[in-house]
């Protein structure tokens, strides 16, 4: 029959809304080459910027002499410091609460740092620039060695703060020392650890790696003269915090600022800052009248925009003999390089770091962090994760493994025994946070029967006997980890960038025809937020995806909003897409039961529209209620039906997961081989498993590298060793290992709609599974921790010093 | 990361080229697949005022057999070998070593006389020629010469060719028909230099090593070839205490930089382990 | 510097231009043609992003000068969809297989596949991995990448694409 109204299922299936693993809406142009990404722009009389940049980690600047660049042909302009004096931009403020010299100013501080900016007729000449521009340097002495930063002799980095004793988060005890911050009950956790059966100590450090996605930093500023207006496309994850920036250190009427980000080429934490680019293009488009346009090459990128983690982390626990932890205590000593420019919240000096205690019930714990300044480039993003929250997790998983170790104990029965329980939440950790839900008993678990645990140690139990005989060179190691993330920065209780609260924003418009736009606060980097957004609005009212146009990264049509990082979106903007769209219900319903002529507390919300209670044939749809919405709305009610919410979460989510990394090592060449990676992760409600799939398989692959050996190096004099993709570790499709990804569902209580976010898990998760499998495949030889990165040669020093190669 | 100026020549013949390359002196550099000079130019550290490009010239790319010889046109291609049947068949470790130069974009790109031609240590075909016996053919101003791969490489960047001349084809004796070949390189990833690799081509006779060659790629500023290694292992059946002792032996003349491939010490390690698995694999092989 | 005039056919139609000798392929190709789909990613022929096929190679176009490129036939990913302006088998796969996430690195890889596709129509997983090697990509962790191709070689062999179990 023809006519048969379509089944409930058909009727779900229609709206592509929550849960259904639909395609991307975003795939029609990047498979045709159509994206629209920053360089693609091309204004009218477009010119072109690029930076000369230091050779030196630390010298003074003699002189600057562009007398012969100024007769390259198509070049006409460069900008030194004493150029962007005059307006008063030299320096600019960091998120961190630092300043930070946009063109050396007297002396440079590490190497690539940018000197001059030449602007020219196109990108060639502006190369040919840069090639002549004269600079002299007196080098000084470097502090690369962060343990060496504060030794009473060192050199003096920050000549501008020198006689400031104190920063943005409370007092310096040293010339390089920024800031400490301490957090947790130092006398109860000393007393945990003189009362502890077992104690381990251990330096834990995470090396300096970098985000380096695929597109570089870039873009292009373009200021009407006339209008006095300034309009800047860019490769920014948080557009409407890089409108205020520009603002208040430009003294721009904020209305006169227009930023855009287009399609952006991953992220990944390397766009949520500001950079000197960013501010040179504006000013050589203020001063030429034209369009300037700004693009880093991947040496600048590795070299000069913001590094992620080095942070080296001396961690202790303290545990019963039965291995039931007591005490926790970390101190870390943090490389912020030359300027502070960490993108935390305003607050958080060492981000949410504070979630060290991980999965774990830790009655007590102390943490205390030192920033330092050294001869390195600033930054100190979340790469690919909440803000330090890698670091975190990669401390305490470690921290376990290690103390499993001691005890004589199996890492996952230990993490068993001391995980916080289901009934404990909502559970308020030792160093402060209240975690929302969980079940890590149930996933952990699961992991565990699913890659059959207790086969693989018993496997492993015996390859180590036949090691012991000679009979083979490979040794197998385990790599369990359990990760908690603390994501959805954040209630504005306690979070702010510069002032603002964390909040982010959605406004829906609905159309007469049952379609509508979207305009969102996030700015997706790859995520897809154009197909989920969508999703989110199709189940919360009842339209199909298809018909919701969604729209971010242009600041005079989004609703402010702070962003896309941390994984934030879906705890956050996720949040106020589902609140601006159940205001909307709200509205609809009283539409519908004016037309419907009954009371609204007689209607019920039935998949697409509003039915009558116990009249189930009494219906109006979303889809009829739009077009009522303009013609036909109760008395009183203003036509239109649109909504606006801007969400301040009450919490923060924690999403976490199980993983687990089965590893053979030859010890001969020290070349790894990953056999199998399971992971499963937890992020609540799950909003199309497709994008969370990929999402995971992403986020896996870059813990796979920096574990492995991703690393920022700089040698004894301050140079970068690792500037280009030959040398920074960038696995292939033949590196990369094959992911298996599974799921539990625990539903955040206090968001609308449960879910936690995933895109920076696997990130968080996986790199510790790394490690411990390379730490675990040597213990039996003796070892208690070797450092990241697990590259094949230091493998192969950790075989030899443990004996195990002649 | 732009190249400087330079001017475009595109000749049709190798004598034009040299022409070319002769008058216009130190500042003119040949161009063949571009996949070490072009990246060198985008960073200005070379800054040739001329550039010849050598893809106009015809004659010089394809593989051919010449009796006992096989003749590789300099401008044929990494991709080229890999789909040469001839050297499959033939010269089977020549395509074992194309497979593992770079990514396959860069080995439509590359070519065989680029790769033996420019001296970087990284190369991975300059020791397999020397493995092979192989001569290169020198045409220049002077005329045409010959040199033995073995006499070819003088230091990092640094070799026999004398300004004004390109190797226009590389000449391999085709190895004995039963003969066990391995090239064994430890790379970080795709598109690596070796952090340390090891050609070996020999021949068997009753169970027991009859000739021998090997080559050592990236660990000196040359490439090498451990002709006390291939001693020690000739006449006998590689057992281990050969395979380590040749090992060692390979491990003695290599002097590797500590880069981000790892310290010395490593590479020359990781260089012994190369020799003795491609001894084995070479072995088990031969027919 | 002087410039050269330069022809060569790009996605089947005859284009010319005046370039210096530096100027790479690339830039000709995303400036002087205005055909951005081609990227640029790491500018040190590591990445990929501007893989174009040229003259039936795959080719990264940051590592080549335009006027080494006169009177050759190329194509880019805008000349990839079928006649009829559908997605061409590739390009389906990458998006039911969701084989991308940021879109930057897709021109390059969907470029690449085509051509090994070309010269091996049904490649194992392994000949896949090696076969985009050269293809960098940050964000999908090459696992969807792979079933895409997968899908592609499928329906254009008109087999039948089983998605491999995990």
């Amino acid at each position: 029959m023809n006519d048969m109204a379509p089944t409930r299922e058909q009727r779900e299936a229609k709206l592509e809304g929550m849960g259904c693993k639909r395609k991307r809406v975003e795939d029609a142009r990047f498979t045709q080459g159509k994206g629209n990404y920053v360089d693609d722009l091309k204004l009218p009389g477009m010119l072109h910027g690029d930076f000369v940049r230091s050779p030196h980690a630390h010298a003074r600047v003699i002189s600057i002499n562009s007398e012969k660049a100024l007769k390259v042909p198509g070049v006409l302009a460069v900008i030194t410091a004493e150029t962007l004096k005059t307006v008063n931009l030299s320096w600019m403020p960091t998120l961190a609460g630092d300043v930070q010299m946009v063109l050396a100013d007297g002396k440079v501080l590490f190497q690539n740092q940018e000197v001059a900016f030449v602007v020219a007729t196109d990108r060639y000449a502006a190369d040919d620039g840069i090639n002549a521009v004269e600079v002299e340097y007196e080098a000084l002495p470097v502090v690369i060695d962060p343990f060496k930063a504060m030794d009473k002799d060192a050199p003096v980095l920050r000549e501008d703060l020198v006689g400031k004793t104190s920063g943005a988060h409370g007092p310096r005890k040293h010339h390089n020392h920024i800031f400490e911050w301490t957090v947790g009950d130092k006398d109860l956790t000393d007393a945990a650890f003189r009362k502890a059966d077992v104690t381990i100590k251990e330096l834990i450090s995470y090396h300096r790696t970098h985000p380096s996605p695929l597109e570089t930093c870039q873009c292009v500023a373009s200021f009407d003269k006339i209008n006095g207006d300034l309009t800047i496309w860019g490769t920014f994850q948080a557009p409407h915090v890089i409108r205020t920036v520009v603002a208040l250190i430009a003294s721009l009427p904020e209305q006169k600022i227009h930023v855009i980000s287009p399609d952006v080429g991953g992220g990944f934490g390397n766009k949520v800052g500001a950079y000197p680019g960013y501010i040179c293009a504006a000013v050589a488009s203020i001063v030429t009248g034209k369009p300037v346009k700004w693009v880093e090459d991947r040496i600048e990128n590795l070299t000069a925009t913001s590094f992620a983690r080095d942070y080296h982390m001396t961690t202790e626990i303290a545990a019963t003999k039965e291995g039931r932890v007591t005490g926790l205590r970390v101190h870390v000593l943090a490389d912020h390089g030359a300027f502070d420019a960490c993108a935390d919240p305003s607050k958080w000096p060492a981000g949410f770091f504070n979630i060290v205690t991980g999965s774990y019930d830790f009655p007590t714990a102390h943490l205390s962090v030192d920033g330092i300044y050294t001869n390195k480039a600033p930054g100190g993003v979340a790469y690919r994760c909440s803000f330090r929250v890698t670091e975190a997790a990669y401390c305490i998983e470690r921290g376990m493994d290690i103390l499993a170790q001691k005890l004589g104990m199996d890492p996952a029965e230990l993490r068993l025994k001391n995980f916080i329980k289901a009934e404990q939440f909502p559970y308020h950790s030792a160093l402060g946070w209240e975690y929302d839900s969980g079940d890590y008993h149930t996933a952990m678990k699961m992991m565990m029967e699913t890659v059959k645990y207790a086969d693989l140690r018993k496997e492993q139990a015996a390859k180590r006997e036949a090691f012991r005989r000679g009979e083979t060179r490979d040794i197998m190691g385990l790599g369990v980890s359990f990760f908690t993330e603390i994501v959805g920065a954040g209630p504005s209780k306690n979070c702010d960038i510069l002032g603002i609260a964390m909040f982010d924003s959605c406004e829906i418009r609905l159309h007469p025809t049952g379609a509508g736009i979207a305009r969102v606060g996030s700015k997706s980097t790859g995520q897809g937020h154009e197909t989920t957004w969508a999703q989110i609005i199709a189940t919360e009212i009842g339209l199909p995806a298809d018909n919701i146009k969604v729209e971010e990264g242009n600041t005079d049509t989004a609703p402010y909003g702070l962003g896309t990082y941390g994984s934030r979106s879906t705890p956050v903007a996720g949040a106020a897409i589902a609140m601006a769209a159940r205001k909307i219900k709200a509205k609809a319903q009283m539409i519908a039961a004016y037309r419907l002529e009954v009371h609204e507390d007689d209607l019920e919300w039935d998949i697409d529209g509003f039915r009558v209670k116990g009249l189930p044939e009494k219906t109006m749809s979303m889809k009829d209620i739009c077009w009522a919405a303009y013609n036909s709305v109760p008395p009183g009610m203003e036509p239109g039906l649109e909504a606006v919410s801007y969400y301040d979460p009450p919490n923060m989510t924690y999403p976490f997961g199980a993983y687990i990394c089965v590893m053979d090592i030859d010890v001969d060449t020290g070349v790894y081989k990953v056999r199998r990676f399971y992971a499963l992760d937890d992020c609540g409600t799950r909003i199309n498993p497709m994008i969370i799939e990929g999402q995971v398989h992403g986020g896996l692959t870059e813990a796979f590298a920096i574990a492995m050996g991703q690393e920022i190096r700089y040698d004894e004099t301050g140079n970068v060793v690792t500037g280009s993709f030959m040398d920074f570790f960038m696995p292939t499709a033949v590196e990369t290992p094959h992911w298996e990804t599974d799921f539990t569902v625990t539903p955040s209580p206090h968001h609308p709609i449960g879910a936690k976010g995933v895109g920076e898990s696997p990130n968080v998760g996986g790199v510790p599974a790394f490690s411990n499998a390379v730490n675990d495949a040597f213990s039996f030889l003796g070892s208690t921790h070797i450092q990241m990165p697990h590259d094949f040669w230091r493998n192969w020093q950790a075989a030899k010093r443990l004996g195990a190669v002649g | 990361m732009i190249p400087g100026p330079f001017s475009y020549h595109r000749p049709s013949s190798v004598a034009d080229a040299v022409k070319l390359l002769v008058s216009l002196g130190d500042e003119a550099r040949p161009l063949a697949g571009g996949h070490s000079l072009i990246p060198m130019m985008k960073l200005r550290l070379a800054t040739p005022e001329h550039l010849v490009d050598l893809h106009g010239i015809a004659g010089i790319k394809g593989v051919r057999r010449d009796g006992s010889t096989i003749v590789i046109g300099a401008m044929t291609t990494q991709h080229d070998l890999l789909a040469s049947e001839m050297i499959s068949k033939s010269l089977p470790i020549l395509h074992e070593t194309a497979l593992v130069i770079a990514d396959p974009q860069v080995r439509y790109r590359g070519t065989v006389g680029g790769n033996v031609a420019n001296g970087d240590p990284g190369n991975d075909m300059p020791a397999l020629m020397m493995t092979l016996g192989a001569s290169y053919t020198l045409q220049g101003p002077g005329g045409t010469r010959s040199v033995v791969a073995r006499d070819f490489y003088q230091g990092a960047y640094f070799t026999s060719l004398e300004p004004g001349e390109i190797l226009t084809a590389i000449v391999i004796p085709a190895p004995a028909s039963g003969h066990g070949y391995a090239y064994e390189k430890l790379k970080r990833k795709v598109g690596d230099y070796a952090t340390a690799a090891a050609a070996v081509v020999l021949t068997m006779s009753g169970g027991k090593v009859a000739t021998c060659a090997i080559g050592l790629t990236n660990l000196s500023e040359t490439p090498l070839l451990a002709e006390e290694a291939a001693k020690i292992v000739i006449g006998t059946g590689l057992d281990e205490a050969t395979l380590k002792k040749a090992a060692a032996a390979a491990e003695e003349i290599m002097s590797p930089a500590a880069d981000g491939r790892g310290p010395i010490e490593y590479r020359k390690s990781v260089g012994g382990i190369m020799v003795m698995r491609a001894l084995k694999r070479a072995a088990a092989r031969a027919g | 510097m002087a410039k050269t005039h330069i022809t060569m056919k790009v996605n089947g139609a005859e284009v010319e231009g005046l370039v210096e000798p530096r100027t790479l392929l690339v830039h000709f190709i995303r400036e002087n043609l205005q055909l951005t789909g081609t990227h640029i990613g790491c500018e040190t022929t590591h990445c990929g992003a501007c893989t174009i096929d040229i003259d039936g190679m795959s080719v990264k176009s940051c590592t080549m000068f335009a006027v080494q490129a006169q009177g050759c036939e190329i194509m880019t990913i805008e000349g990839v969809a079928n006649a009829d302006g559908t997605l061409s088998a590739l390009q389906e796969g990458f998006r039911m297989m969701h084989g991308l996430q940021c879109g930057f690195c897709t021109p390059g890889m969907i470029l690449r596949a085509q051509r090994l596709l070309q010269e091996n129509a049904s490649p194992s997983e392994e000949e896949i991995r090696m076969g985009i090697s050269g293809n960098i990509c940050r964000c999908t962790g090459y696992q969807n990448i792979v079933k895409a191709i997968q899908y592609a070689a499928a329906k254009i062999n008109g087999t039948e694409f089983k998605e491999a179990a995990e």
